[in-house]
């Protein structure tokens, strides 16, 4: 008797209408697709991304020229130039990250008495001359300065772990 | 005298040749622009669905919905160069897919979209499409031995032997066709099914339909039959050497058959154009070119969605069944039928218990039977 069922069964193909109404219940399913450009996944806070120079709430650059993140980048990738300011502060005449070397690790920002160098959520960067790959103090203080409130959020959100 | 009077008589003062001719021309280019189109929209169609069975969106970017990907992809292929492989036999490289695409094209000659819209009403014209369809092959073999390439020979002597082995249990479907419509023409066997859903020669037919629809999805190649081109195990078998345009045509005459096969199965099992709810339904039961449209997108709906669901078959197993079961289930059918028809048993009759007793079958495997498995 079972014999003879499996003999109708698979003569009547009944386990491949089986599989079919398998993946006709997956073509109504929601898709998984992420549409990139327009979607995105959510990012950690800790998102280690495109570097940025932050600055103090009265336009003061943060950065102290101590030189830690310098000496803490294992890739190698920071070079720093100091002097004194007229005002008798130490100040960067230098900031130079090459985006080639740096290995996005998140050593500076750790490393950063003052918060002034962090890692933003960017990923969308480009560089289409050799040269651009080095983030010099100005484009790091642009950074810092159009992504201020993301970079606010970011450490706040993430401040009761630090 | 107006420009519509003038080239009525132009018209009129061409030999009777001429307007042969042209006519035949106007009609040639009615039917393969819109076959060309739907070909186009059938591979976006086919990589839609098969990544909605994925669980993925699929070609989305070129245009609304992906709706201009076709055209990329062409502009593409027309642009690539063709690359002639060392020591291929020329002539024969490039008649190959001329055949392929000609066979495939010529075979419509014979589709009733409409009653009596068909470009040439031919009495024999079952005999023709079963005809051209089995010439494709030549242009299979002929591509795999003239590239000059292992895998493409490997690939053309796989597909040669598919074909023949399912042409047989697909002409016996067919001549199941014939008995109950007692007709080749394909017009006449569409007006055989006159009535509603209920006069449809599928349900008399049931098991050739299917037979003759999986026969069909391994003449033209395709998953789950489509070891003559198994990517993992032959690159892309008989066409592997052609790019460009060559490429082109495999591609379009390989979409032209599915679509050719679809048609096919729609007239001489579903109705063709005939609605299938009774004609005193109004509008809902007029015969019409959409009725054939809708009945060749479910199809080519099962198609992909065999493409999406199945496993490539082994290739002793594609044999096995084209020898082994479809051969023997379809003449038993054969005398099946016969023994009916000679008893006067009416068709619909004869559908009901057939159709009765597959749905008993599988109402009581899948619902009542579940937890013996």
């Amino acid at each position: 008797m079972t014999s003879l069922r499996t003999w109708i069964k698979s003569l009547l193909l009944a386990e491949l209408l089986q599989g079919m109404a398998l993946t006709l219940g997956y073509f109504f399913k929601p898709k998984f697709t992420i549409r990139y450009p327009e979607e995105r996944t959510p990012k950690s806070p800790r998102y280690r991304g495109l570097h940025a120079q932050r600055r103090y709430a009265n336009g003061e650059e943060r950065c102290i020229a101590c030189k830690l993140c310098e000496a803490v980048c294992p890739a190698l990738a920071i070079t720093i130039d100091s002097e004194m300011r007229a005002d008798g502060t130490r100040r960067t005449t230098r900031y130079d990250i090459d985006l080639f070397k740096c290995i996005y690790c998140g050593f500076c920002e750790e490393a950063c008495p003052v918060d002034a160098i962090v890692e933003t959520s960017i990923t969308d960067f480009h560089f289409e001359k050799a040269g651009e790959q080095i983030m010099t103090k100005e484009k790091l203080l642009a950074v810092g300065d159009k992504f201020e409130p993301q970079i606010a959020a970011d450490r706040a959100a993430d401040a009761r772990y630090r | 005298m107006s420009l519509w009077q003038q080239a009525v008589d132009t018209w009129n003062s061409l030999p009777f040749g001429w307007q042969l001719t042209l006519r035949s021309v106007a009609g040639i280019i009615a039917i393969m622009i819109p076959l060309i189109l739907t070909v186009a929209f059938l591979t976006l169609a086919e990589r839609r669905v098969i990544g909605f069975m994925q669980v993925r969106i699929g070609p989305n970017r070129v245009g609304p919905w992906g709706l201009l990907q076709p055209f990329a992809d062409v502009l593409k292929l027309v642009f690539k160069e063709i690359v002639l492989p060392v020591r291929a036999n020329k002539f024969i490289f490039f008649l190959a897919p001329v055949i392929s695409i000609g066979t495939a094209f010529a075979a419509w000659a014979v589709i009733p979209f409409q009653d009596g819209v068909i470009l040439a009403n031919i009495n024999a014209g079952l005999l023709y499409i079963l005809a051209l369809t089995s010439f494709g092959v030549y242009g299979v073999i002929l591509s795999g031995w003239a590239s000059n390439s292992k895998y493409a020979f490997l690939g053309a002597m796989r597909s040669a032997a598919q074909m023949v082995a399912y042409e047989i249990a697909m002409g016996f479907a067919l001549v199941g066709v014939l008995m109950v419509s007692q007709s080749l023409n394909l017009n006449d066997i569409v007006l055989g099914q006159v009535g509603g859903a209920g006069h449809w020669f599928l349900w008399p037919l049931l098991p050739l339909a299917v037979i003759y629809f999986i026969a069909g999805v391994a003449e033209t190649n395709r998953a789950p039959f489509d070891v003559a081109e198994g990517e993992s195990e032959i690159v892309a078998g008989f066409h592997v050497e052609y790019s460009g345009t060559a490429f082109a045509a495999f591609f379009l005459a390989e979409y032209a058959n599915m679509i050719l096969i679809t048609a096919l199965a729609s007239i001489m099992f579903l109705g063709g154009w005939l609605s299938p709810f009774p004609e005193s339904w109004g509008w809902l039961g007029n015969p019409s070119f959409i009725w054939f449209a809708l009945k060749m997108c479910f199809f080519l709906y099962l198609y992909l969605w065999f493409r999406a669901t199945f496993p490539r078959y082994r290739y002793d197993q594609i044999m096995r069944l084209g020898w082994k079961i479809f051969i023997p289930i379809t003449i038993l059918w054969l005398a099946v039928l016969g023994f009916a028809i000679v008893s006067g048993m009416p068709l619909t009759a004869l559908g009901a218990w057939t159709a009765a007793g597959v749905a008993a079958f599988l109402l009581v495997h899948f619902l009542l039977l579940r937890k013996a498995r």
